[in-house]
């Protein structure tokens, strides 16, 4: 009896010391994975800080003059910004077309790449790895990089945008509408070979009206993705508002009026389209019907 | 029976919808395309495309040039790899197929192709199946030849200018000078320059071969060679990758540092007071819509160009995005699991650390990795505009327009280094999150 009660306690007890030991090499290893990250960020933050051409402290009080300087000029001007507003606005059109025509385009190419690099779908079964890299690439490209190069073939203008996020959003789209095909039900497939469909209409008419609404919605929330980058690359000189705003922002002091307009015209543009694309992301994914 | 006959009623009306849907949407789609067609004038931009332009540069991009240059008033002459200061052999040697005999300087193109400078003024070209193309150049009537009127199109020839386009190689003969270009395959002195004792050498010689440099043991001489290649300037290179992947770094983990904290404010759980709940949802739906864009334009102002200000604007852009995803996370934490630490009698930073913290680490983590990914492209988007990293490099290297083999190097490093953080954050995200479908959103 006396036996059995020590040997239970020093029992708990190896247990209870295990268990310290445990927690105290996880809280170790916690410990200097959270002293690695610091002196990560703190490093990292001393080389950006060294290698920028002003320093973070001297700027951070700074960092307020440019939007102050832009919002007294716009304040002046005040009069003017109804007319700017209306003049940039076919720029913002044209920023928008460039985002909606690439996810069209991109989405179509998706639907493609993906539907030829997913087991059970393929087309073409041994080239699935080929087509998933292929996939990569698009996907790793910036869009910077293919717009860059195309202005110099194409000249500078809304085509060279659209084909350079039309490329990177087919990569993207495609890895996206892919993971959605591995989940699409095969028995309608099936049904569909027996009365001997070919390829094309297994597709259209089997799978595609399964995925169609994630398609959607991984379309919408790229659309939105979309909008951002064409205006960036309007910046580098691809048209749209983002050239304007480079425009009027290497005028100087004398135009922050309209560089005013086009910030407002930009923000209001991607808050309205945030808005709208998460509402109807929101009723495709919950599973209302759409008709 | 009359119920049959609404159902099919329905059935068929629902049908007649579908197909119509059916019909209707690529008819949408083409009507739009078509109206993209004309606002975005693709007709215009056909006719501007410069074809000339692109065949330059995909021949740079896998090819180079080295030119062999006659000053016609001096006599003398250079042979320049891409006619560049930095690629100029020293004139005591020059390549192989250049030879020079007392005034003469013969320069074999190879596959029977020959061109001879003589003296200063005269020039030959043996095209093997064609003949030989002399003439001279003086001051008063301009370029002299031997060719009739009836030139081959791959000859132009006017009273002050020659030019000769062969698969050999190019001359062109002006009223000051006489040039001629022999192409390679490859890239031009990619590991050393003409004034680096490697140049020439492989790479087992220089590993296991006797010292080249008496000053330095051969790794280190040729290491160090390497790095400062004046012409593709490795080690700037190596910088610029690394400024963006810091700028993708610092901005993703500091905007989820700054976000995490805001978001137990605007989450309903945790924040029962509505005003600060919508104030604090509306400062992140403002950070996410200003964009990255606006924000680099305006902390270049205040911070100079350079990695830090990319860091920050993507800091800023993400905060909002990091600070939505975050808040709605912890939306849907598990309450019972908090319950559990406040009955051991824990304060309130124990119940979050152990009751909350670890159920949004998961969607946490995997959301923050996945972020890390793809700012690293936008950060050389970003370092393009903002003026750092190898967006930078490669926006210099384009507008140039003649350095396509440097523009080819940075499309394919920046490849390499997204392709290398998509890998490193999906092993990441499978170590850190045990049973991670992966794929983010």
């Amino acid at each position: 009896m006396a036996d059995f009660a020590t040997q239970g306690a020093s029992g708990v007890f190896d247990t209870r010391e295990h268990y310290m030991a445990l927690t105290r090499r996880r809280r170790l290893y916690s410990g200097v994975m959270l002293i690695v990250f610091a002196a990560l960020m703190t490093s990292g933050f001393m080389v950006a800080n060294d290698r920028n051409a002003g320093g973070f402290w001297d700027g951070l009080h700074n960092i307020f003059d440019f939007p102050a300087m832009v919002v007294a000029e716009a304040g002046e001007k005040l009069a003017l910004l109804p007319g700017h507003l209306v003049h940039f606005f076919p720029a913002l059109i044209e920023t928008i077309n460039i985002a909606a025509v690439s996810t069209l385009v991109g989405g179509l190419l998706g639907i493609v790449l993906s539907l030829l690099s997913t087991r059970g779908l393929a087309r073409f079964p041994r080239l699935i790895p080929l087509f998933r890299r292929i996939m990569d690439v698009m996907r790793a490209i910036p869009e910077i990089v293919i717009a860059l190069v195309l202005i110099f073939v194409l000249g500078g203008g809304p085509v060279p945008a659209m084909i350079a996020i039309a490329f990177h959003t087919g990569g993207a789209l495609g890895k996206l509408f892919s993971e959605v095909n591995e989940n699409a039900d095969m028995k309608p497939l099936e049904g569909l070979e027996s009365v001997g469909a070919t390829w094309m209409q297994k597709m259209y008419l089997g799978v595609l009206p399964q995925v169609a609404p994630n398609y959607l919605s991984y379309a919408l929330l790229r659309f939105e993705i979309n909008i951002r980058a064409s205006a960036i690359l309007g910046f580098v000189g691809a048209g749209g508002i983002g050239y304007e705003l480079k425009n009027a922002m290497s005028w100087g002091q004398g135009k922050f009026d309209e560089a005013a307009a086009i910030f407002i015209l930009l923000f209001g543009a991607i808050v309205f389209f945030d808005q709208i694309s998460s509402h109807f992301r929101n009723r495709l994914t919950q599973g209302r019907p759409v008709s | 029976m009359s119920q049959t006959a609404t159902l099919k009623a329905e059935a068929a009306s629902l049908i007649g919808r579908k197909r119509l849907l059916t019909i209707a949407m690529p008819v949408a789609i083409l009507a739009y395309l078509a109206y993209i067609a004309v606002a975005f004038d693709f007709a215009g931009v056909a006719e501007r495309a410069r074809a000339d332009n692109a065949r330059a540069l995909v021949a740079d991009s896998y090819s180079y040039k080295t030119h062999v240059t006659r000053d016609n008033r001096s006599g003398e002459v250079t042979v320049a790899i891409e006619g560049e200061r930095k690629g100029t052999y020293a004139p005591d040697t020059p390549p192989a197929w250049v030879a020079q005999q007392d005034d003469r300087t013969v320069i074999d193109l190879g596959d029977g192709h020959v061109v001879t400078f003589i003296g200063d003024d005269g020039f030959s070209y043996d095209i093997p199946g064609y003949g030989v193309i002399e003439g001279t150049i003086s001051r008063a009537r301009g370029v002299q030849n031997n060719l009739g009127d009836d030139v081959p199109d791959w000859i132009s020839v006017s009273k002050n200018r020659l030019a000769i386009t062969t698969d050999a190689g190019r001359v062109t003969v002006t009223r000051n000078k006489t040039e001629v270009f022999r192409y390679f395959l490859g890239w031009e002195l990619f590991f050393f320059t003409l004034d680096s004792p490697y140049h020439g050498h492989g790479l087992a010689e220089i590993l296991f071969g006797p010292r080249i440099d008496p000053d330095h043991s051969n790794l280190s001489g040729a290491l160090s060679d390497f790095w400062n290649n004046a012409m593709w300037r490795h080690g700037e290179v190596a910088w610029a990758l690394f400024e963006t992947v810091l700028m993708a770094f610092l901005g993703t983990m500091g905007a989820a540092m700054v976000a995490l904290p805001l978001a137990f404010l605007a989450a309903k759980n945790f924040t029962p007071v509505m005003a600060v709940r919508f104030g604090v949802r509306r400062v992140f739906d403002f950070v996410r819509g200003v964009d990255a864009l606006i924000w680099t334009i305006v902390l270049a102002r205040a911070f100079g160009p350079g990695p830090l200000t990319g860091a920050l604007a993507i800091l800023f852009t993400d905060t909002g995005s990091f600070g939505k995803m975050f808040s709605e996370a912890l939306e849907n934490v598990d309450d019972k699991q908090i319950e559990g630490v406040q009955s051991t009698g824990a304060p309130v930073l124990s119940r979050y650390r152990f009751g909350v913290i670890p159920q949004i680490t998961p969607v946490l983590l995997s959301q923050v990795l996945y972020y890390l990914e793809s700012n690293t492209r936008s950060a050389t988007i970003i370092g393009a505009i903002t003026g750092g990293g190898i967006g930078l490099l490669l926006t210099q290297a384009i507008i140039t327009q003649k350095d396509w083999e440097e523009v080819t190097y940075y499309i394919v490093l920046i490849v390499l280094m997204v392709v290398f953080m998509d890998w490193l954050s999906g092993i990441l995200r499978r170590r850190l999150i045990k049973g991670d479908a992966g794929g983010g959103h």
